[in-house]
């Protein structure tokens, strides 16, 4: 019988932090762990320990009787010669959001932040966008042709690519349209439908510029066209100027080739930019003096502002964090001690800091970040928090190296108003209920 | 100094990138090949918003409706109206105020859906795209005649040119004055570029900030389930499990691996059949259950097989279905068996 089917919410015994007093609850829920409220835990622990030696505790038959992983013959090697997840992390997919689109070929599913950890998306987790499906592209028969104001329009192979000098470096994806179903009231109940069009990943190829100056291009364009070799023949203006800084012709993924899903066998990168201009399956790339207002910088992608006019060419990815755990759709199962955690990004640069609220923006404490800070990559933090079975509004707001503040959704709805559909960046608002429910809200 | 450091970090980014290039310039010049002029040719099909790539031809509004009634319809609707598949292209919110504005003023009202030709400014997108993407089913099939005829016809539904307009290589610059949304856009805003500035900044405050907590927005009950058990969508071990948002749990999973067991819905979704057919309703192609209803008891499977593997016309309607051969033999011996049988 599967385990993950018997087994029963809730623990055994109450967990160690059951045992602190409400006055060092209180006091480390406001002011966070420190050396001190440290050495008071500990001695909490031990006095809760030493209290319960006296009592019969029920021997867990996990331990006492060998389990059947134990007295038996593991698989061979090779079993799985594409290693696959766990059965039991079997709820860790991507979704899709229902009705949110007619045909499921233009379309999204989402990745599911609420259960992953730390700053690298899962190749087989990354979000997917098409719009005209995915396609499986003989990297033998790909090509990549760059054209447009060069000396000499070149076509390289996807050999040729794999000879020149590479780069690996880590940026974050997130699509334009990111929580655009939020913009005028909490519309889907789970962080992986309100912000799971993100990823963070390393990317391996050969720079834009490398591959520019190979073809010779006029000094004085100012604009890329990037092109998809699928149906849709996606197309998008890229800022050459700015993309000669990082951008990438990539063809890696976390150590493997790119997914098909994400573009296989080259796609481009350019980190910070919105997702849109991440081009898959990416054929052709035209430099030019103008920009070229393609269907998805006129019809789609562009930002609808209460005075009727349209935001055109709304690249960068604004700075902007969201707790992904506790976060809608989970429950607290009891008092104690949580790790709120979650992730944070700039399109600009990196993350100065985190900052977590449990009152709905009325107090802040600055969060843990965790490794390193890469430019235009996710960040992930952490926070220190003692539940005691309160009501709670749970919020994050990211400072960026720019020195640039996340905003409340208030405020970004007051400029923009609701009907801009792509970057809403805007902090979001998890509420915990006295019963340890967690769902989607807005305030104010 | 943020001038300068970006200066600096430029610098470094050149010398690690280019220092091979600039000791051996003929490093790379075996890698890559010259395009040559076919070849640019049958690539280079975009069309800017000055027209440049806009190849020569023309295409009436009459033949432009006979095209799209065959070809497009059957997603977009006969006038270009329908939201069955597809955001409409035209709805008639556009108005004769607008053409001589070139604002679409029905775009600050919030109860008028919006259309392509609302928002789109430049004509050159619209031919670009057609010729590009389309039709969903067979992109890049029509002829630049074709793809002309059936800019005029939209051209027309939008109220921009009269029904005996013929739509070419020589007038289309003289339409673009007419788009009704064409001063519609703006480039003024701060996320064209990385130093672009920012128009809503968060408040720095940290301690007893004045904030509004009112709930003003939250999921309704009905609303909690719409996107499944959420209880099955979390890890389901650990402090912090899915709350149960279903009865029963809906935790169904099939191995992913063998094509033949697979559930017909993946196995549907994965060949690419769900892009045109639906289970119960006609979409771009007829609904699966029209499909068994009409061959139940006819042992058609092998039929159903060689419809799949070579496409065909006629049969439902017009619009042709594309012939599958990408597919495996056995996948598509599988889907003929189900949508015969439904076993």
């Amino acid at each position: 019988m599967p385990i993950y089917a018997s087994q029963q919410e809730g623990r055994l015994r109450p967990a160690p932090e059951s045992f602190l007093s409400d006055a060092l609850i209180a006091d480390v829920s406001h002011h966070g762990i420190d050396e001190g409220r440290r050495n008071l835990l500990r001695g909490a622990f031990t006095a809760a320990l030493a209290g319960a030696s006296g009592l019969a505790l029920a021997d867990d038959p996990n331990i006492v009787e060998v389990p059947e992983w134990s007295r038996s013959l593991g698989k061979a090697v090779a079993t799985n010669p594409y290693g696959q997840p766990s059965p039991f992390e079997a709820n860790t997919i991507r979704r899709q959001s229902p009705g949110l689109t007619q045909t499921d070929q233009a379309s999204v599913a989402f990745t599911p932040l609420q259960n992953l950890f730390g700053t690298i998306t899962p190749s087989g987790l990354h979000f997917e966008r098409h719009h005209q499906g995915w396609v499986d592209i003989d990297p033998r028969r790909h090509r990549l042709m760059i054209n447009g104001l060069v000396k000499e329009p070149l076509v390289f192979t996807v050999e040729d690519l794999l000879r020149m000098p590479s780069v690996s470096r880590m940026h974050f994806l997130e699509c334009g349209a990111n929580t655009a179903l939020e913009w005028g009231n909490s519309a889907v109940p789970t962080v992986q439908y309100t912000h799971g069009m993100l990823s963070g990943s390393e990317w391996t190829g050969v720079p834009l510029s490398l591959l520019l100056e190979r073809a010779g291009y006029n000094r004085q364009a100012q604009f890329l066209l990037a092109e998809g070799a699928d149906g849709s023949g996606m197309t998008r203006t890229i800022n050459l100027t700015e993309a000669l800084d990082d951008a990438i012709v990539a063809y890696g993924q976390n150590g493997e080739m790119l997914r098909p899903e994400q573009g296989y066998p080259l796609r481009l990168v350019v980190p910070g930019v919105q997702g849109v201009s991440w081009v898959k399956w990416l054929r052709r790339l035209e430099v030019g003096d103008k920009p070229y207002a393609t269907k998805d910088e006129t019809s789609h992608y562009v930002d609808l502002m209460p005075n009727g006019q349209l935001r055109q060419y709304t690249a960068i990815q604004e700075a902007k964090s969201v707790i992904t755990a506790p976060s809608a759709g989970q429950k607290l199962l009891s008092r104690g001690y949580y790790c709120i955690t979650g992730l944070a990004w700039s399109g600009r640069g990196s993350v100065r800091k985190v900052e977590v609220s449990v009152d709905g923006g009325r107090n802040w404490r600055e969060g843990r970040l965790e490794g390193q800070r890469s430019s235009k990559m996710l960040t992930r933090f952490n926070f220190d928090w003692v539940w005691q079975g309160e009501t709670a509004l749970l919020q994050s707001r990211v400072h960026a190296d720019t020195g640039y503040i996340q905003p409340q959704r208030a405020a970004l709805v007051a400029e923009r108003g609701t009907r801009s559909i792509y970057h809403n960046n805007a902090i979001q608002t998890w509420r915990v209920s006295s019963t340890g429910e967690v769902d989607n809200v807005q305030v104010g | 100094m943020f001038r300068w450091a970006r200066l600096w970090v430029i610098c470094l980014a050149y010398l690690a990138t280019h220092s091979l290039a600039n000791e051996y310039p003929q490093a790379f010049n075996g890698i890559g090949r010259a395009a040559t002029a076919a070849e640019l040719r049958a690539w280079d099909i975009d069309v800017r918003p000055d027209f440049l790539g806009l190849p020569s031809g023309s295409g009436s509004v009459e033949q432009g409706e006979t095209l799209w009634l065959d070809l497009c319809a059957s997603c977009h609707g006969d006038f270009g109206d329908s939201n069955e598949v597809f955001s409409p292209i035209v709805l008639g919110n556009i108005t004769e105020a607008d053409i001589q504005t070139g604002h679409v003023a029905a775009l600050t009202d919030p109860a008028v859906v919006r259309t392509t030709f609302m928002k789109v400014a430049t004509l050159s997108t619209v031919w670009d795209y057609i010729n590009r993407a389309m039709p969903w089913n067979a992109p890049k099939s029509l002829t630049a005649d074709e793809v002309y005829a059936l800019v005029a016809y939209l051209l027309n539904l939008a109220y921009i040119v009269d029904e005996d307009f013929v739509l070419s290589s020589e007038n289309i610059e003289d339409v673009q004055t007419l788009m009704p949304n064409r001063n519609g856009m703006t480039e003024n805003h701060g996320l064209w570029s990385v130093d672009g500035l920012p128009d809503v900044v968060g408040s720095s405050c940290s301690v007893d900030c004045e904030v509004d907590t009112t709930i003003t927005s939250f999921l309704p009950d009905y609303a909690m389930n719409a996107h499944g058990n959420l209880k099955d969508q979390m890890r389901d071990y650990g402090p912090l499990p899915g709350m149960q948002t279903a009865p029963q749990s809906s935790l169904v999973r099939p191995p992913q691996s063998d094509s033949s067991k697979m559930i017909p819905a993946e196995l549907l979704a994965l060949s690419g059949c769900t892009g045109c057919h639906q289970a119960n309703k006609a979409l771009i192609g007829p609904g699966f259950s029209a499909i068994r209803a009409r061959y139940a008891g006819k042992d058609a499977a092998g039929y159903l097989t060689q419809k799949i593997k070579q496409g065909g016309q006629g049969v439902w309607g017009s619009v042709p279905m594309p012939a599958m051969e990408q597919l495996d033999d056995k996948v598509v011996e599988v889907l003929a068996v189900w949508l015969a049988s439904g076993q």
